[in-house]
């Protein structure tokens, strides 16, 4: 009836993972018992839930990013107290069967569940108002993507309460991955959670590369694009042609283990390394897929607290869709030491490097945009000027790394993990903070408190170095990554030096959460009602703060890059407008398809974990109802008047005199 | 407590050449890459420092988007750099290509490496002697390994000597290494292997040649022999403290590498 | 010129002297075929990946059967033979449906449903008789590279199959409005890519096996 699953799959004889259980569950309960006594349930299905627009979604992403951000997090201060504990013979607090799932979970989490939502979250709410537009290609698919990304968080998460999660590595390489190997329903939740979460994301690619290659403002050529949608293009790309590698490989493995084939095994002819390259054909292009909004981020900051135009647009546009196509021929560097023979690596070692051409075009663009400009230390700009500093460090350390004959020494080492520290907490969460704290006034109408933003800037800069520079230096010193304890007495003074790293970051991530609090609570008279705090340049500044669910009342007319910014100069302001002829809109209406599926994937992928078939095929079949059954919708869309238009842009005339 | 700085262990100690050689690539390459990345970094603080809002002194210029030769100047400096990094690359890559032999008039010591969970078995293939865990070789004279692994991947690693390289099951890699001077270098596995994977330990020793023909002759006393029963119980999962074993089943290293049927 | 003015004024432009990347949000149907096409291609990469690992494991027997000893190319012909008649079928629909022409839409589609079960149903039998010679996909890592290959086409073709029921009961129920014949196109492009990629796999698996 329940498949392999019994009363032994709870934890009861580990506290941490059960209490840990329990608080969120407490905390969840307390939110579901408040929504519903206050009354909120209402609002929340119909503004949030089944929302389809665009803004929204973003919203939600970026609410699933921080939650699981602070999950990730605890696991990081797990493994970082551990480390600085299990010194020559101590056995620290966490046995190895306990600590494997830890920084297997960190990884999964950090990489699919934060950086992941919170880029997408931003492209989500970003690219359409960027590009002058109403919503995404497919709203309802947008919709669905979300929440499938979230059944994967959710699917991820109960394997904290329910049975245990991989102890692999956050690759799940083979064949511990087997099922010989890894008899127990780790991998599975692992494959589960991500093959479903991936559908969402690859669903995402299809249509961001829609809608920014189809709709577009009028005027607005491929070279009048702003830099951000440029990136989310050459990103969205990526997901489309890599996405399906890693569903692909995960379907393999997912074969070995459940039904005995003989893709990835010792026995039988099978051939682990074939994981390892097809994984690494989609891991290397999913580091450009998080680093490249990254970057339109910093773009668009740094153009904007400059007060120029980006220099070197053309140059940053070809810089990024080279690092796009590049991305797909290095994957090889991953595994220098698996033996391939000095031609093959020599040839993947040196396209490697030639990814640091336009990168460090990229860098010198920036530096060449602040150049003449009237530079403002906003909070969004901290982060984008900090990403500059750590993030070339990393690129360093990374194309050290290239050399093979280097590379044979570091790999697998703690300088490895320095490493990509580097560049993604440098890159991808400096850009992801740079872009949350620049658009949030354009998101919920008030500006966030710059004091508490900028403690969040500083906690994070100096408890990234204070972590991860010892991490280098015991990388050099012949330290490898996922030791659960060690014997080298002379590591642990490095290691508890990145603990103390770990705690700074702690209070960084607090300041983020006092932050939001503080702003909420004095919002009042932090109202943005220009819509454009930040003296932007992009189209997102011409609309209200909040935009309207409409975003424009008529569709912006592009005929310059930097497009706001032309018509503030040509004096061309809200206050100015005369015309009260407004037209009536039609909007995607909403619908509750995605949280349905979602629901049907999460049975199906628990019920799957657990060998329960029966309800494996139950979730099947709700899907494919689901499917057929939204299929029969008509009504796709509603209209909003002309006179709530006309009256929304009256308020936001007064608003703005 | 006894603390070493990084320079004083790992893989900025090498012991041996292969070692020496990467140590060298590493240093080089990183000086080179400073010489961009500072400047980079100083010129990055110097330019939002001086062109700050509250800097009237410092020019402004809201237009200025473009020009011709700082974009030749930007993507030339990193296409430079990244030429010469590149001939690095490629020189090195075949330098120190695990499969390549160390030119030597000593006659390579030939060993055979096993991984198992979660222990290191050596087998030493002229002298018909095996140990775990522990790995005594001749200083001065080059050592040729095959790897394979009866288990899941690792990677056989001792920093002080200089390149990794994976056990595979069902393959066999090669790699060539030496230790210059008599001593004691940790070895350890440098892929996640599972449970005791921490444990997975082992002590490279390098003796005087002299010494290791004794240690080989000890070897060949004790009383353990790595027959299939005995290879079998090595084999089980576990960890293990460093043994010798006298002698070896014929053919042991080569049915291991085959893969499991 | 106010910004309302700039923000109006780009619908009375000339058509003709914008490039087309100029010309503002495209129309529901393009955008809807473009999507399809992403879509497509990112299948596409997915069977490049299982064709990768066929690739790589074909020669992985251990010791068991190999292709031809397998393979009735006989039974294949015949097969690829109703998978590209289906084809051809798939397309009198989408003539039939751009005629918005009831009658022929449906016998097309019942013609393409019935040759798409009877290729599933070689397929099958093969995918039996392999099994019951002990030649199941756990019997080599090559066995298991094709048993995935082949099934994962097979299972496109099954839930095209699927589709091809739900959107005849789309017509029967909704009939030819923008929505449907939209979806109807999407279908009639899916076909056509199983054929490319069945294709592939005709050319790699059973013509090269050996």
């Amino acid at each position: 009836m329940f498949g392999i699953l019994t009363w032994d799959a709870i934890p009861f004889d580990q506290p941490i993972p059960l209490v840990a259980a329990a608080l969120v569950m407490v905390v969840m309960a307390g939110i579901a018992v408040t929504v519903i006594l206050r009354g909120w349930w209402p609002y929340l299905w119909r503004e949030w839930i089944t929302s389809v627009d665009h803004k929204r979604i973003g919203v939600m992403y970026g609410v699933l990013a921080f939650v699981m951000l602070i999950r990730g997090f605890i696991d990081a201060l797990m493994m970082r107290s551990q480390l600085a504990l299990a010194a020559d013979g101590a056995p620290g607090y966490l046995p190895p069967e306990h600590y494997n799932q830890i920084f297997s979970a960190h990884g999964t989490i950090m990489i699919f569940f934060v950086a992941m939502p919170f880029m997408i979250g931003l492209m989500n709410f970003a690219v359409p108002l960027q590009l002058g537009i109403r919503d995404v290609a497919f709203p309802t698919l947008n919709s669905v993507s979300f929440w499938l990304s979230a059944a994967g968080a959710l699917l991820l998460n109960v394997s904290l309460v329910v049975g245990e999660f991989a102890k692999t590595g956050w690759l799940a390489y083979p064949p511990l991955s087997e099922l010989s190997f890894s008899p127990g329903v780790g991998v599975d939740y692992y494959l589960w959670s991500l093959q479903i979460a991936g559908v969402g994301s690859l669903l995402t690619g299809i249509n961001f590369t829609t809608t920014i290659l189809k709709l577009r403002a009028p005027g607005m050529g491929y070279a009048r694009m702003p830099i951000f949608c440029w990136t989310a293009l050459a990103s969205n790309l990526l997901i489309v042609a890599a996405f399906p590698i890693l569903t692909a490989t995960y379907a393999m493995l997912l074969l070995d283990r459940y039904l005995g084939f003989h893709f990835f095994t010792n026995e039988a002819g099978g051939n682990a390394m074939m994981y390892v390259n097809l994984i690494w054909a989609w891991g290397h292009p999913e580091v450009y897929i998080l680093i490249l909004p990254a970057f339109g981020i910093f773009s668009e900051v740094i153009a904007t607290f400059s007060g120029k135009p980006l220099f070197g647009y053309r140059s940053m546009i070809a810089a990024t869709l080279s690092i796009c196509m590049l991305s797909f021929v290095v994957w090889l560097h991953h595994f220098f030491t698996m033996g391939a023979g000095a031609d093959v690596n020599a040839f993947f070692g040196i396209m490697t490097m030639i990814i640091a051409v336009p990168t460090g075009v990229k860098v010198f663009n920036w530096i060449f945009t602040l150049f003449g400009g009237r530079v403002r230390f906003t909070s969004p700009m901290l982060w984008a000027l900090g990403f500059i500093c750590t993030f070339v460090i990393g690129g360093m350390t990374g194309v050290l790394m290239a050399i093979p004959p280097a590379d044979f020494v570091l790999h697998n080492s703690l300088f490895l993990v320095a490493h990509f520290h580097n560049v993604i907490i440098g890159g991808v969460l400096f850009g992801a903070f740079a872009g949350y704290t620049y658009w949030f006034p354009k998101a919920f109408g008030f500006t966030l408190d710059e004091r508490l933003g900028k403690a969040s800037f500083w906690c994070w800069l100096v408890g990234f170095y204070l972590a991860f520079m010892p991490l280098y230096l015991l990388g050099l010193m012949g330290a490898t990554r996922r030791l659960q304890h060690y014997d080298v007495p002379g590591w642990q003074p490095l290691m508890i030096a990145a603990f103390a790293g770990a705690l700074v970051i702690l209070a960084g991530i607090g300041f983020t959460g006092a932050q939001l609090v503080v702003s909420i609570r004095t919002r009042e008279r932090r109202r943005d009602r220009t819509g454009d705090p930040w003296h932007g340049r992009t189209l997102e500044w011409s609309t209200a703060s909040p935009p309207p669910a409409w975003n424009y009342a008529v569709l912006p007319n592009v005929t310059q890059a930097d497009a706001y910014w032309g018509m503030k100069r040509a004096g061309l302001t809200a206050n100015n407008a005369a015309q009260d002829d407004w037209q009536a809109i039609a909007l995607p209406r909403r619908t509750s398809v995605g949280v349905v599926l979602a629901f049907f994937a999460t049975v199906m992928g628990f019920a799957l974990v657990w060998h329960i078939w029966w309800l494996a095929v139950a979730g099947v079949i709700g899907l494919a109802a689901t499917g057929v059954a939204h299929a029969w919708r008509t009504e796709h869309e509603e209209e909003i008047a002309a006179d709530v238009i006309a009256e929304s842009e009256r308020a936001r005339r007064r608003a703005a005199t | 407590m006894n603390f070493d700085w990084p320079w004083q262990s790992g893989i900025l100690d090498p012991q041996g050449p292969i070692g020496a050689a990467e140590r060298t690539i590493l240093l080089n390459a990183t000086s080179i890459m400073l010489a961009v990345v500072v400047p980079v970094i100083v010129l990055t603080l110097a330019f939002a420092w001086w062109f700050r809002a509250g800097n009237r002194r410092a020019i402004y210029l809201p237009d200025w988007e473009y020009s011709g030769h700082i974009e030749l100047v930007v993507w030339a400096i990193p296409a430079l750099v990244v030429l010469f990094l590149g001939g690095i690359c490629w020189i090195g890559s075949h330098d120190l290509d695990p499969r390549k032999p160390i030119a030597s008039d000593a006659r390579p010591i030939e060993i055979d490496v096993v991984s198992l969970d979660w222990k290191w078995l050596f087998l030493y293939r002229a002298e018909g002697v095996a140990s775990v865990n522990k790995l005594v070789v001749p200083a001065g004279v080059p050592l040729h390994f095959r790897l394979t692994s009866a288990t899941v991947m690792n990677s056989f690693f001792v920093p002080q000597l200089g390149s990794q390289i994976y056990t595979m099951a069902g393959m066999t890699t090669q790699l060539h290494l030496q230790a210059d001077r008599p001593g004691t270098y940790p070895g350890i596995s440098a892929q996640f292997s599972g449970r005791d994977f921490a444990d997975m330990r082992f002590d490279l020793v390098a003796v005087a040649p002299a010494d290791f023909a004794a240690w080989i002759a000890e070897a060949r006393r004790g009383k353990d022999a790595l027959d299939e029963p005995g290879y079998a119980a090595l084999a089980r999962p576990g960890t293990a403290a460093p043994a010798t074993f006298k002698s070896v089943a014929p053919h042991l290293f080569e049915t291991v590498a085959m893969g499991p049927r | 010129m106010s910004l309302v003015d700039a923000l109006t004024e780009p619908t009375e432009r000339s058509r003709d002297d914008t490039p087309i990347s100029e010309r503002g949000p495209a129309p529901v149907h393009i955008v809807v075929a473009f999507g399809f096409w992403l879509f497509l291609l990112s299948d596409i990469v997915l069977f490049s990946a299982l064709f990768a690992a066929y690739a790589v494991l074909s020669g992985q027997t251990a010791g068991g059967p190999i292709g031809p000893q397998l393979f009735d190319r006989t039974n294949v012909l015949i097969e690829t033979g109703c998978l590209l008649l289906s084809s051809f079928t798939c397309g009198l629909c989408t003539l039939s449906i751009e005629a918005r022409n009831r009658l022929a839409t449906y016998i097309s589609a019942a013609v393409t449903f019935a040759l798409g079960v009877a290729f599933l149903a070689f397929e099958l039998t093969e995918f039996g008789r392999m099994v019951a010679q002990g030649a199941g996909p756990t019997r080599s890592a090559f066995l298991s590279a094709f048993f995935t290959l082949v099934g994962t086409h097979g299972l496109h073709v099954a839930f095209g199959l699927g589709w091809l029921i739900v959107m005849m009961a789309q017509v029967a129920t909704l009939g030819f409005r923008p929505m449907v014949v939209r979806r109807l196109l999407c279908f009639c492009l899916f076909w056509h890519a199983l054929d490319i990629v069945w294709i592939g796999v005709f050319t790699i698996v059973y013509l090269g096996a050996h």
